[in-house]
Order: C-alpha cells, then sequence, then structure tokens
C-alpha cells in the first residue's frame, strides 16, 4: 500500500464496465447474444481521438494494468512499470485503454458469467474464445470509444498475439503494433505445458466437468498445480537459481516430501494464491486461445502471406532467457515482415527474467520502449 | 551533411529500397527517408544505436552480420544496399560482398584506406600500428579487424566478378580532395564504391 501516490503513477483509477447488446459471432460458429467488457482508461483522448493505446493482456492478466484502486492496494496494475505519465507508454500524451477479454474471470462476460438464456452461469458451456474474437470484440470497443485508429495496440505474450492480430485482421485501425515477448504460433512443447495445466484442472475432483460452482466447489488443487506448472515456464533457470538457489526452509534436510526447499514453498504459494482469484474455466479457455493461435495457418503456414494486407509499423521485442517464447520464435515473426516487406524494428533485450522480464523494466527495455513510443506520440501529434 | 553521405544520397533514387549493415544511429537512413523518400531497414548491433534508430522512426534489426548473415533476407528484394564503414569490421567481407549483391541489386561501401601514406609513413618510421582520424584504435581494441586497401579491395572485386560502377575517394574529414583523386592508394584516407554483379542474374 503506497501512503502516496507516486509522481509517475497513473493514480487512483476506476474500472467501468461497459455493455454491448449486438450480438457477436465467434471464430467457433457460436454467438454470444449481449456480453459485458470491463475497461480501464488513463490519460485523455485528444479532439482528433488520434493519441488511443490499446493494451492487450497475457494470460492471466486483466483490464487493471495501471495505477491504484484504492489507496489500500497492496500493489498497482500488472503493467504498471510501463504505463503513467514519464512512462515508455506516457499517460500524459495518450490515451490508454486496457481491458478484460471476452472469457475473462475479471468481469468481462466469461465462464463465471450468468448466461442470460438460461439464468445459469456459462461454466464449461462458454464457448472456446480464440485471438481473432478478443481482437473483433476490442474492435467493438474501438467503436464504442469513439477510436477509429489506434496509435498503438501494445501486448506482451498472448497480448502480443492480439497486436499481431490486429494488424491482420483490422489493418487500417492501427498506425503500430508492438509485440513483445511473443510468439506467431505455439510450439509443440508450449501446448504440452497447457496440457499439463488443463489435466491438472480437469483431473481435480473439485472440477466436476467445469460445473464446479453447482457444487459449491471449486478446483483449487488443479488450478494451483496448472500456475505452478505454469510460472515455472515465465521465469529463467538463472532467475531462479538466483532468487531460491538451492536454499531450504529450515537448515538441513528432513528425509519427507513437504516443501523443504524455498522455491517449493513459493511455487505452492503462487499456486495457491492464484487458485483464490483465478476462475478454472477461463484459464483452460486462455490456455486454448494460445493453442490455436496460428495466423499462417490458412495460408499454408507461410505468415508473410498472412501478414500481405498489414499497413501498420511494427515493433518486436524478444529477451534473451525467454525459453517460452525464445527470441528466435520473434525473429521468425520479424522475418515474415520483412519478406512480407513490412516496416519493422526488432530487438532481443539481454535480460535473465526469462518471458517475466517483459513485466519488468529493465534498462534497455525501457530505453527502447520509450523511444519508440515517443515517436509514435510524435507521430498523431500526441 | 557529411561530403560521403552527401555522395552517397546522390546514388539513392526517389522510392528505393534500402538496405544499410551497420547502420549506426540511423543518420543516414533517416536522411535517405526524408530526403529521398527511400524506404528500408538498417541492421545494427549497437545497443544505444538501435534505441536511437528507434526514437528517430528508422526501422531497425537487431541482428549480427558475423554470426546471422542475411539469410533472411530474400534475393535481390532491394536497390541499394548500403555499408559504411563496416566492412572492415566483419569477419568475412568477401561474403558480405556476396550476400549484399544477393539481396540488392547495387551495393554502396565505403571503409579506411589503410594504404594512405599516414599510416604507411606511422609503420614505416615508428615501427607502430598506425592509428589515424579514420582509424583511431589501438591495435588490440580496435574493431576494425580487416583492413585493406583500396588495391586489394578492387582486386577482391576483380576476383569476384563485382563491377565497380564509380569510385569518389575523400580524405579523414571526408572531403573529396583533389590530391585523394591523384594519387587514391596513397592519398585517399577513405573510399566510397558503388558495385553490382556484373551479369545480373
Amino acid at each position: 500500500m503506497p501512503d502516496s501516490l507516486p509522481t509517475d503513477s497513473v493514480g487512483i483509477v476506476t474500472p467501468q464496465t461497459l455493455h454491448f447488446d449486438a450480438p457477436i459471432t465467434l471464430a467457433c460458429g457460436q454467438t454470444l447474444e449481449s456480453y459485458d467488457l470491463v475497461i480501464e482508461t488513463y490519460g485523455t483522448l485528444n479532439a482528433d481521438a488520434s493519441n488511443a493505446v490499446l493494451i492487450c493482456h497475457a494470460l492471466s492478466g486483466h483490464h487493471h494494468a495501471a495505477g491504484y484502486h484504492t489507496m489500500d492496494e497492496r500493489k498497482p496494475g500488472w503493467w504498471d512499470s510501463c504505463i503513467g505519465p514519464g512512462k515508455p507508454i506516457d499517460t500524459n500524451r495518450f490515451f490508454v485503454v486496457s481491458l478484460n477479454n471476452l472469457g475473462g474471470c475479471h468481469g468481462s462476460t466469461g465462464p463465471s458469467s450468468v448466461n442470460p438464456a438460461t439464468g445459469q452461469l456459462y461454466g464449461p458451456d462458454f464457448p472456446v474464445i480464440t485471438v481473432s474474437d478478443w481482437v473483433q470484440s476490442q474492435a467493438l470497443l474501438a467503436d464504442r470509444l469513439g477510436i477509429a485508429c489506434w496509435a498503438a495496440v501494445v501486448g506482451g505474450s498472448l497480448g502480443g498475439m492480439q497486436a499481431l492480430q490486429w494488424s491482420l485482421d483490422y489493418p487500417e485501425r492501427l498506425k503500430h503494433a508492438v509485440v513483445i515477448a511473443s510468439t506467431p504460433r505455439l510450439t509443440a512443447q508450449n501446448i504440452a505445458f497447457n496440457e499439463v495445466a488443463r489435466q491438472a484442472i480437469t483431473s481435480d475432483r473439485e472440477f466436476h466437468e467445469g460445473r464446479y460452482s453447482d457444487f459449491n466447489a471449486v478446483p483449487r488443487r488443479g488450478l494451483m498445480l496448472a500456475r505452478m506448472v505454469g510460472h515455472i515456464t515465465y521465469l529463467s533457470d538463472a532467475s531462479m537459481g538466483e532468487k531460491f538457489g538451492r536454499e531450504l526452509r529450515d537448515q538441513a534436510y528432513k528425509f519427507g516430501y513437504d516443501a523443504e526447499f524455498q522455491v517449493e514453498s513459493y511455487l505452492r504459494y503462487q499456486g495457491e494464491r492464484f487458485s483464490e482469484v483465478f476462475d478454472a474455466n477461463t484459464y483452460l479457455l486462455m490456455t486454448r486461445a494460445l493453442d490455436y493461435f496460428d495466423p499462417a495457418y490458412d495460408f499454408g503456414g507461410d505468415l508473410s502471406k498472412a501478414l500481405a494486407g498489414a499497413s501498420c509499423e511494427f515493433l518486436v521485442l524478444s529477451f534473451s532467457t525467454d525459453w517460452r517464447f525464445t527470441p528466435a520464435r520473434s525473429e521468425e515473426m520479424v522475418n515474415a515482415m520483412i519478406a512480407a516487406r513490412k516496416r519493422v524494428s526488432y530487438a532481443e533485450i539481454d535480460a535473465p527474467w526469462g518471458h517475466d522480464a517483459f513485466l519488468i523494466p529493465t534498462p534497455r527495455y525501457t530505453d527502447i520502449f520509450t523511444a519508440y513510443m515517443d515517436r509514435v506520440a510524435r507521430e498523431v501529434g500526441a | 551533411m557529411r561530403p560521403d553521405l552527401e555522395i552517397i544520397q546522390q546514388w539513392v533514387q526517389p522510392g528505393h529500397r534500402v538496405l544499410d549493415l551497420g547502420c549506426g544511429d540511423g543518420t543516414l537512413l533517416d536522411f535517405l527517408q526524408r530526403e529521398r523518400g527511400a524506404s528500408g531497414f538498417g541492421l545494427e548491433i549497437n545497443p544505444d544505436h538501435i534505441t536511437t534508430c528507434m526514437g528517430r522512426g528508422v526501422a531497425v534489426i537487431e541482428q549480427n552480420l558475423d554470426t546471422q548473415g542475411l539469410g533472411n533476407f530474400e534475393d535481390q528484394t532491394f536497390d541499394t544496399v548500403l555499408m559504411t564503414q563496416a566492412l572492415q569490421a566483419v569477419r568475412r567481407p568477401d561474403m558480405v560482398l556476396d550476400e549484399m549483391l544477393r539481396v540488392g541489386r547495387e551495393g554502396i561501401v565505403t571503409f579506411p584506406n589503410f594504404a594512405h601514406w599516414r599510416l604507411r609513413w606511422g609503420l614505416t618510421l615508428k615501427g607502430r600500428m598506425p592509428e589515424s582520424d579514420a582509424l583511431p584504435y589501438k591495435w588490440y581494441n580496435t574493431p576494425n579487424i580487416r583492413l585493406c586497401t583500396f588495391k586489394d579491395f578492387e582486386a577482391l572485386c576483380r576476383q569476384k566478378r563485382i563491377r565497380i560502377k564509380s569510385r569518389r575517394v575523400v580524405d579523414g574529414q571526408h572531403q573529396n580532395s583533389w590530391l585523394a583523386r591523384l594519387w587514391p592508394n596513397m592519398l585517399g584516407e577513405i573510399a566510397i564504391y558503388r558495385i553490382t554483379r556484373e551479369n545480373p542474374k
């Protein structure tokens, strides 16, 4: 909890819930008759609505990207390091929009919402959502906010996939796509990790085939395991080594199987906390959206062909120790952009934090991000 | 504007696609974009230069020619491939030249002349590794690991059947002096070569 708000914070922010009445048809063929999207905005939209930046969240993210909800909040929004006055996404210049995606569990319509057709929670009946579906809903959100064209669509990891998808689906509606620590498609290894996470959830006795709320149950154990395995893939061997090493909670081995190493208790703590705040069906949905993402699929696997219609400029950033979405995956994307003759800039940032590095403000990352966004701001007159 | 850049920009036509190998802080590409309506990329490995490029709107890719080459660029996709003051710093200049003319129709290369009289003088009389405005490093920390003379470069071009379309020789301040024109390999400090394949595919 801050005693006073830092000067480079967007300050106290209040989420808004926007209701959409027009049906939206999803990639899976199903339709949502109506839905809510929860958003936060920071900064001010300028007169010609040219300074808007969309923030797309990753697997477990949500609309609360920056600032504090109350003075009692322990931590600011998940990307507070990059959004705020004087920060890379400078809220003195940009109007920043951050939302909780469809299928989420932080207020936007998702598996834990009531299905208006039945009066019951959607639960496992909530349709599987794709990255394209999210982008479609974000475009409808832009319409609602009076934003014809984003100055930039920005995201890390799964958020970066949305930024890339934006450039393909609505090329005329964004000037820049900033794709950080992302990938043009998951590898078999990535999907395998997701599958372990899903199995952990669905094999939990409390899962009840996704209808746990009918039984007043929560598949905590499964969610916890899913988060533990996910969390390992977000860190690097080096950063885990530095943080925990082989440190024991007590001085000596106890010759048992309780959490004796610090890393074990850390993972358990992270998993437990996550299982208290995240919805299991949403976790399944988010990991499936990751698995399915493959914009090159319809183009014989050739991403440069998929990119043919894109007209925005791209910034692609990767991190040296990210083994979930390695720099090679980002370079694959960059090379496809080069082949498609798109304007792209790319840097691999040396950072020890693994995939999580996109959330941590290392100097070079901040410098590059700031320089690029400063130029975007100048370009749109912000 | 620096005289060597002034010469180079005359060789880039409006609308040209340009690839700048070792683009530094993007000064040249920025100029070519704004003044000549060219477009393209810079490749660079220096983090500060990369940041500067991104801030000024020059599309820059962090890519190391020595370890990554130009394999990610398709054949003949650029009008001009530039390499100013970087040829002497790559591990295999001969292969870089081949790659330049694979991805581009034309190459523009500048490098310092190791046969300049002042360098010859330094080596002959002082017996020390030469230093100059164009080569301001010590032997042990210089990034310039493949120094050559104008004659060496031209011999390599002949061997590779690379045609030299034009050559301009300037002094250390990039001034175009009559002395350098008179006896380039002795009096010229930096040369700007415009090259192409003898028999374009």
